[in-house]
């Protein structure tokens, strides 16, 4: 490790940090925003979901720098302009959420549901205070693989040009040089640790409910099977 | 702008750095490293699951795994072992193991308890219960596991063309070069992409007919 490198570039790395926190944060926000409704509204047509729901995921097996060759062409921009990595980013995380948000709302009880409704809700009332917060466990357990793996992704974006903390891999590589190599990985992991560390803890702010039940059945000894055995 | 002049052009498929030596060259990383992470994954995997051993430490593993910039990865083994096939494949197969090792565990977790208690009480050994029953019972779970596996090696395999191996991703590199290279790595993106889905959909075929023989013997 040459510290001195790092010394003279603490201003670069800084800015590229804060580029990478931008480029993930942006496309993991657009895509929980539209993989809310789109998710909620797949889940209302039955089986007819399952189709959907895996048309989207194939958009998953497609290899991100093959998404990010193709932004330009299917947006117009240029090739090195930072918002081909986020629209190509969200799309990911659409793929993937979508998923999520679906099978979160198919675990919600029809008779949860029809209490809601038999208690007076309205069905926008019913939707946003009843079946969104049972649905959201499975929406944050998708968010943190989405969160996790676009902050990885991003670093991909330097092969065409644009990727923030990934731009360290390529210079790395082209000077036969270690220590930005080493600095890009742990700064990556430890954002993607950060991350996933700070939606776990909204999850526990906002469904403090949430694990109480399992919570409490470990408390209360070992479970039916290990008693049979 | 269209890629498709590119592909359309029979030079730009033979020789060398031809369409069919790259795409080559992208199977024969992707499956020796797919072999490799198997050859490792699945024995810890089944010992794992068999034994109930370890099981906070997958988790983990597959976690962290999930955060490892699979550029940067690449790109520190190439500059601690240099360029050339192995060092490619080694770093591949790295993260190719977490997703087989985390399918296999999870396979032997979900297998029916009761089948077996079933298989110890009628006088199987360790073995026979993991080669007959729990393996089997598995399957359908360690399928899964090598798709995804399979997904991140062949997208990884593509960027290795930046630490100077072959492979599909050498179109994008080099015509990201030339100022008029764009239809190249736009020819090189969707060679990729068709790759990725097809053998994606080859996986859930292998799935669909694990799933299908293991509801039947069940």
């Amino acid at each position: 490790m040459d510290f001195t490198w790092i010394g003279n570039n603490l201003a670069d790395i800084g800015a590229n940090l804060g580029l990478h926190v931008i480029l993930s944060v942006a496309p993991v926000l657009i895509a929980l925003v539209i993989s809310l409704p789109v998710g909620y509204l797949l889940h209302r047509t039955g089986r007819t979901a399952n189709v959907w729901v895996a048309l989207i995921g194939l958009l998953y097996a497609v290899p991100s720098v093959a998404l990010f060759v193709a932004m330009p062409l299917l947006l117009g921009t240029q090739i090195l302009d930072p918002i081909n990595i986020v629209i190509a980013l969200s799309a990911y995380g659409v793929a993937l959420l979508v998923r999520s948000v679906v099978d979160g709302f198919r675990r919600v009880e029809e008779s949860v549901r029809l209490s809601a409704d038999a208690m007076g809700y309205g069905s926008v009332r019913r939707v946003l205070t009843v079946e969104l917060p049972l649905a959201m466990p499975v929406v944050f357990s998708g968010l943190r693989v989405v969160t996790v793996s676009t902050i990885s992704m991003v670093s991909v974006g330097a092969v065409i040009g644009n990727g923030a903390l990934g731009q360290y891999f390529d210079l790395g590589f082209r000077q036969n040089f270690l220590t930005p190599v080493i600095v890009g990985i742990i700064l990556i992991m430890a954002l993607a640790l950060l991350a996933d560390g700070l939606i776990l803890l909204t999850q526990r702010v906002t469904l403090p409910w949430y694990g109480l039940r399992t919570r409490q059945a470990r408390s209360r000894g070992p479970r039916p099977t290990e008693v049979i055995v | 702008m269209s890629p498709f002049g590119f592909l359309a052009d029979p030079a730009n498929w033979q020789g060398p750095d031809g369409i069919l030596q790259r795409l080559l060259e992208h199977l024969v990383y992707s499956g020796l490293s797919l072999l490799l992470a198997m050859v490792v994954a699945i024995p810890v995997g089944i010992w794992i699951g068999h034994t109930r051993r370890g099981q906070a430490v997958i988790s983990l593993v597959v976690n962290a795994a999930r955060a490892i910039p699979t550029l940067g990865l690449l790109v520190l083994v190439v500059l601690l072992l240099g360029t050339g096939l192995m060092p490619v494949v080694l770093a591949l197969a790295i993260l190719a193991i977490p997703p087989i090792l985390n399918g296999t565990v999870t396979g032997f977790n979900t297998a029916d308890p009761d089948a077996v208690y079933a298989a110890r009480a009628v006088g199987m050994t360790g073995g026979q219960v993991i080669g007959k029953v729990e393996l089997p019972l598995a399957m359908p779970l360690i399928i899964s596991g090598l798709r995804s596996a399979t997904l991140q090696v062949v997208a990884t395999a593509t960027i290795a063309a930046m630490a100077a191996a072959g492979g599909l991703g050498r179109f994008v590199i080099d015509g990201q070069k030339r100022r008029d290279g764009y239809p190249e790595m736009l020819a090189g993106a969707l060679l990729v992409a068709v790759l990725a889905i097809v053998l994606d959909l080859l996986w859930g075929l292998i799935g669909w007919a694990s799933r299908r023989r293991t509801h039947q013997t069940a």
